[in-house]
């Protein structure tokens, strides 16, 4: 059974249709990267599998759960799914620890000695062990970059959702970040990731996906797709971010 | 003329009555208010259609008529509508609390809206429902912000009891006014009157600056 599957999904804001008939199918521990230019709909489509936006039309199902079901079944999605924001997100009110052990308070019954165990774990995993004690306004970005993939770990999920992790971010910054994404893969996560930089979709994604105008323009193999882009539209884009 | 301390002080245990009155009123009519004005203000910012017109409709309704009318309303209007007796204490409280719940029904419909959304997607990708997001992360982030406006409300509320000299309830200005009518020492009173609520603003002002020192904004 795949980990997602999204059968002609459409999604408007008001008039505006942002997704125009989605297909996408992907496995237990695929690292698919999606790429497109602005406004093609990718964060909306990553934002559509964990419920965040409500799909319009068509289906959409995520760990055998649809994401039309009821809030029990969204909420079991939410929880096999972990998210990474663009701007962090962390809260502001909180500690690099504390955020990490938020989620497995509040949505795994977890004890607080179970929680800080846990956070702790991975903190030290994305590197910040010793930053345990601040506040996100005391680490840079990429830190809370870090944190916050720590945070979406805690809650064990089967799948991690990017949005541009590192759109966000200076760019001496971004392969701190791109590391831990990378380390994760290769333990086998599986992962959707919005992203612009075709570097780790190369290195990294064990698939591209290519959205322009609302709909999947390209699916395939990274390194074939970024040596020999088959469209114009493709080449096109490539030339502008790389 | 020469300003006779001697009037300030015999007057003193009367006047101190009456700030004990205008203190108590204050604080039972905010509390009131918080509680009322925290309901209404979550209506407008997250509550469905119904609510939110209902907690708009209530809003515009006491900020768009003076406080003595309302009180006026409650104690003389009120009983002649619904057959019920209001005595004058009752009546200024309840005045107080939903002047006051109008105002910061804003306040805290404000303050939520403040906190970026982001984290409110933060704690739903995570599976907390909406209600567990507002209590446990949007709530605590809009609660800093909420103390400056909240002091400011104090204040203006603390100060809205003298009107309810119209009413006859015996807080600090009736009771000023109570003592010239015996003296016609309307310096002395006037200003022993101010400086108690001076007195009263300044004590709020400092605990309100307490609070906000141990809790960082953010």
């Amino acid at each position: 059974m795949s980990m997602v599957e999204f059968r002609d999904v459409t999604k408007s804001f008001g008039a505006l249709p942002v997704l125009k008939g989605i297909n996408l199918k992907i496995d237990s521990g695929e690292v698919v990267v999606v790429v497109g230019p602005s406004g093609s709909g990718k964060s909306t489509m990553l934002r559509c599998i964990n419920a965040l936006e409500k799909i319009t039309s068509g289906e959409l199902v995520v760990d055998g759960l649809s994401v039309k079901g009821k809030p029990a079944d969204i909420h079991r999605i939410r929880l096999e799914a972990g998210m990474v924001f663009q701007q962090f997100n962390l809260f502001p009110q909180m500690t690099a620890l504390e955020n990490v052990m938020f989620g497995p308070r509040e949505v795994r019954d977890a004890s607080v000695a179970e929680a800080r165990t846990l956070a702790l774990e991975l903190l030290d995993k994305v590197g910040l062990a010793d930053r345990a004690n601040h506040y996100p306004s005391e680490l840079s970005g990429g830190q809370q970059q870090r944190v916050a993939i720590a945070r979406a770990l805690a809650i064990r999920p089967k799948l991690m959702l990017f949005d541009e992790p590192t759109s966000a971010l200076d760019p001496e910054l971004r392969h701190e970040v791109l590391k831990v994404m990378q380390d994760l893969a290769q333990e086998g996560m599986t992962m959707i990731v919005v992203t612009h930089e075709i570097g780790f979709a190369r290195h990294v994604g064990t698939r591209l996906v290519f959205m322009d105008q609302g709909v999947i323009a390209e699916d395939g193999k990274p390194a074939e797709l970024i040596d020999n882009p088959p469209t114009p539209r493709l080449q096109d884009f490539l030339k502008h971010v790389a | 003329m020469d300003f006779d301390w001697s009037v300030v002080i015999s007057a003193l245990p009367d006047l101190l009555q009456g700030a004990r009155l205008t203190v108590f009123i204050a604080a039972l009519g905010l509390l009131g208010g918080f509680i009322v004005g925290f309901i209404a203000g979550v209506c407008r910012a997250y509550g469905p259609p119904v609510l939110n017109v209902l907690a708009q409709v209530y809003i515009e309704l006491i900020r768009g008529t003076p406080i003595v009318v309302q009180v006026m309303f409650v104690y003389f209007a009120l009983p002649m509508l619904a057959n019920v007796r209001i005595d004058g204490l009752t009546a200024a409280v309840f005045a107080i609390t939903i002047n006051s719940g109008a105002y910061l029904a804003e306040v805290v419909r404000g303050a939520f809206l403040s906190i970026p959304k982001g984290l409110t997607e933060a704690g739903l990708a995570m599976g907390l429902p909406m209600p567990r997001v507002l209590l446990k992360i949007i709530g605590p982030l809009a609660f800093r912000r909420l103390i400056p406006p909240l002091g400011n409300q104090c204040i203006v509320s603390l100060k809205d009891t003298s009107l309810f000299i119209v009413i006859g309830v015996g807080e600090l200005t009736r009771k000023g006014q109570e003592i010239i009518a015996g003296n016609f020492r309307a310096v002395e009173i006037w200003s022993a009157v101010a400086i108690f609520y001076l007195v009263m603003t300044g004590c709020m002002t400092v605990v309100l600056r307490l609070i906000e020192k141990r809790m960082r904004i953010l």
